[in-house]
């Protein structure tokens, strides 16, 4: 194997080995900090306050650590989300008790239904004052309970370093998630000792990587023996540093591969085996390919329902192999045939060999036929866009320019909606790790500060955030924080002035009855439709009152001029404010809650399988 | 609609019980019986849960879900068949000179005790399947039942063998 997957290795967050030090003197909060300095955690984001203090007096003096003030505990969240991603660490933020810890509730959610590996610290109150509703409370371990892989409420200074060695092992290992570690004042001012490393105690805690020899003799025969075969590949295959290995097996099997939306540079998307993007808005080759399969071999995904649509009538003809190493998610949303439980990059190592064991027996699939349908539709129904009649931008030609022109390896995140949906399709992802989005939760506001997040771990890569001007409103402050801490990054708003993918439905399914989408102009009160967009607010002007670089951009003429631009300037955050057209919409398109077969290229054109004899 | 009883070997840590009463309220299932309490090894508490399913996938991705939870040792279903389970009730039941001795009759037939009497009632303890218990309870009703207590159903399989030995095992290696 000669690709290096350069994004997502497994993180070493286990103690090092070697003997215990000896114990120190120290204070809760000193243990802590020297704890993440052990653990290697080397950037934390954050925001102190009453509770928490303790911790940030020697967090002050560390050399290791490196804390970056947010503007907002959301925004260390999903930078910590954003860290996390582009390096294949685990991300760090920290917050204060009662409203900081509860601003962390939506990074911790978004990271959950990502399964990415973050530890998020709070101050607590002091033991003795938890549970009398003391000032800034909040039972943050209950709270996020359901949205977290495993919490922590911390009772005795001793226990620090274990549970920041825990915390670290759970969130970074298996199915990676969240991880939260409460730790009330009166624990981080006590005075205990320090030594390194702790013993771990997680009897219940044992993630199965390597996959059942069976099973996967049963997948290799499965996909040798398959007519119409598809790899499905989500974001496991990423998180498990996988991405060499399946270009092999997709190699050596000639199988077409889709990449689901948190899978976008597993496998090229130059690769002339690849088909797209499946789900809602996947290309009509990905959508179609999967629906017609006989067989699906999901690596590391999920069948969530963007991607199925309406699941009864998903893939019909498929057998199903479904390789995960979190055991729940088989057969959870689709009954697998060969459910393989195991790590991703084992599981693909694995099958490379079985299947050239078939091979070596004669057991090669053909799938001439299968590429032949597949091209035709590819070559049929391709992404593609219309230049608006009024000589207004496109988006998504601004979308796919900023790709063009970006340097080599340059890491992208979205916020979401129809310029998250545009970035997927129009940006050509060719390595790991240079796609970062908030998948499953849909978390709006997660571009700008998971791109400070990518760019603190990252610093020598460009990272551009593509944020829609809904999204932007939403966590923009962290423009500051990147201004004051030497972050640059490049946040291209794509500015249609509306809630774009909420207009776009309803356009399609509410009459083009716009409720509450346009964000550029107030109701008027004459009862006149909002006309004209105002300026409200200036994304110019304000970005420049945050310390960035801002410029507009309203013309195809000045398009590549202003992106170079963006690109040369890597002193200060640089923001561009897109002016684009507002009817423009995502294709294409599957309705919520149809079936997949319903898919439609554009607005009225529903692909020909050659089912329609009956229209 | 079927009744299953999941024995569930947990740390003894605290949270562990609100983690997996939200599991399976947020996946939609009712528990109809729940106890909790410590195992021969003071580290591993046993819960006992009843839940009644309406077919068996859900219930397969509830104890998949248990499985992750992090202080969860091991989940064992336990078959009515080769198990044996027993709940307990305490139940007050008005009685007086003329009742008295006909309620100590149903108490007998049910191999349950009286463990308190006063003029106008008794207090009595039975323990057993929940059939038996019924049945019992259906006959102690015409005398005007007072107040009644149910514990959770416990339940151990028959056999020499045991569920928490390798669970233990776990325990001492990691220790």
């Amino acid at each position: 194997m000669t690709e290096q997957a350069t994004g997502a290795h497994h993180p070493q967050p286990r103690p090092r080995s070697g003997g215990q030090s000896a114990p120190e003197h120290v204070t809760g909060a000193q243990s802590l900090i020297r704890s993440l300095e052990e653990v290697g955690a080397d950037t934390v984001f954050g925001i102190p306050g009453g509770t928490i203090l303790p911790a940030y007096d020697p967090l002050m003096d560390s050399t290791k650590v490196r804390h970056v003030l947010v503007r907002h505990e959301q925004g260390a969240g999903h930078a910590a989300t954003g860290y996390a991603q582009a390096t294949g660490k685990v991300g760090v933020c920290m917050a204060t008790s009662g409203p900081g810890a509860t601003n962390l509730v939506t990074p911790i959610a978004d990271a959950h239904m990502d399964s990415v590996p973050l530890v998020a610290i709070t101050g607590q109150v002091a033991s003795k004052a938890i549970g009398t509703d003391a000032f800034q409370e909040a039972d943050i371990v209950g709270i996020t309970m359901p949205i977290t892989k495993h919490s922590f409420l911390v009772t005795k200074a001793e226990d620090i370093p274990r549970a920041i060695a825990q915390a670290f092992h759970i969130a970074s290992t298996g199915r990676p998630g969240p991880v939260l570690v409460d730790i009330p004042k009166d624990i981080l001012q006590a005075k205990t000792t320090f030594s390194w490393p702790p013993t771990m105690d997680l009897p219940g805690y044992r993630p199965v990587t390597k996959p059942h020899a069976k099973q996967i003799r049963e997948a290799a025969k499965l996909i040798t023996a398959a007519k119409r075969p598809v790899l499905y590949v989500g974001g496991g295959v990423l998180k498990a540093g996988a991405t060499a290995e399946l270009k092999v097996l997709a190699e050596l099997t000639g199988a077409p591969v889709t990449t689901t939306l948190m899978a976008l540079g597993a496998f090229p998307d130059g690769h002339p085996q690849h088909l797209g993007m499946p789900g809602m808005h996947g290309s009509v080759a990905a959508v179609t390919g999967l629906q017609k399969a006989d067989l699906i071999v999901a690596l590391g995904a999920r069948f969530d329902d963007r991607v199925t649509g309406k699941l009864d009538s998903f893939a019909p003809f498929a057998k199903i192999v479904h390789a995960d190493i979190d055991p729940a998610e088989i057969g959870k949303n689709r009954a697998a045939d060969v459910p393989i439980v195991g790590d991703a990059r084992e599981v693909i190592a694995d099958l490379i060999q079985a299947v050239q064991k078939e091979h070596s027996e004669g057991g090669q699939g053909d799938y001439t036929a299968w590429w032949k349908d597949l091209n035709r539709w590819r070559e049929t129904y391709p992404l593609g866009y219309d230049q608006p009649a009024d000589g207004s931008l496109s988006p998504q030609q601004v979308i796919e320019r900023i790709g063009q022109l970006a340097p080599d390896g340059t890491i992208f995140t979205a916020g979401v909606g129809q310029h998250q949906m545009w970035a997927a399709h129009y940006i050509q992802y060719e390595k790991p790790a240079t796609w970062l989005n908030s998948g499953g939760a849909g978390t709006m506001g997660y571009a700008v500060p998971a791109a400070m997040g990518a760019k603190a771990g990252v610093p020598g890569r460009t990272v551009w955030a593509i944020d829609g001007d809904g999204c932007f409103q939403m966590t923009n402050q962290e423009l500051t924080t990147c201004a004051l801490n030497n972050i640059p990054i490049k946040v291209a708003i794509i500015n249609n002035g509306a809630l774009g993918m909420v207009r776009q439905w309803q356009t399609l399914f509410y009459n083009q009855r716009y409720s509450n989408t346009v964000l550029h102009s107030g109701p008027e009160a004459d009862g006149k439709q909002p006309s004209a967009g105002t300026r409200v607010p200036d994304f110019v002007k304000l970005s420049e009152a945050m310390g960035c670089y801002a410029i507009r951009c309203e013309s195809v003429d000045d398009l590549d001029k202003v992106i170079e631009e963006a690109n040369s300037i890597n002193d200060r955050p640089v923001v561009v404010d897109f002016i684009v057209h507002e009817d423009a919409m995502v294709w294409p398109m599957v309705a919520a809650g149809t079936s997949n077969d319903e898919i439609m290229a554009a607005r009225d054109v529903r692909p020909d399988f050659g089912d329609n004899e009956d229209d | 609609m079927s009744k299953h009883t999941l024995s569930v070997l947990v740390e003894n840590t605290p949270g562990i019980l609100a983690r997996i009463a939200a599991l399976f309220s947020r996946r939609g299932f009712n528990i109809d019986s729940l106890a909790v309490g410590v195992t021969e090894h003071p580290d591993i508490s046993r819960i006992t849960i009843v839940v009644s399913v309406v077919d068996e996938l859900p219930l397969e991705q509830v104890t998949k879900q248990l499985n992750k939870l992090v202080n969860v040792l091991k989940i064992v279903e336990l078959e009515p068949g080769s198990a044996v389970q027993r709940e307990l009730v305490l139940v007050k039941v008005r009685a007086d000179n003329e009742t008295r001795s006909q309620i100590v009759e149903i108490v007998q037939l049910f191999r349950a005790k009286t463990v308190d009497v006063s003029p106008e009632a008794v207090t009595i303890e039975a323990t057993g399947s929940s059939d038996k218990l019924e049945a019992m309870l259906k006959m102690l009703e015409p005398y005007g039942i007072k107040e009644l207590v149910q514990s959770g159903t416990i339940a151990i399989g028959r056999g020499a063998r045991s569920i928490t030995d390798r669970s233990l095992r776990a325990l001492d290696r990691s220790a």
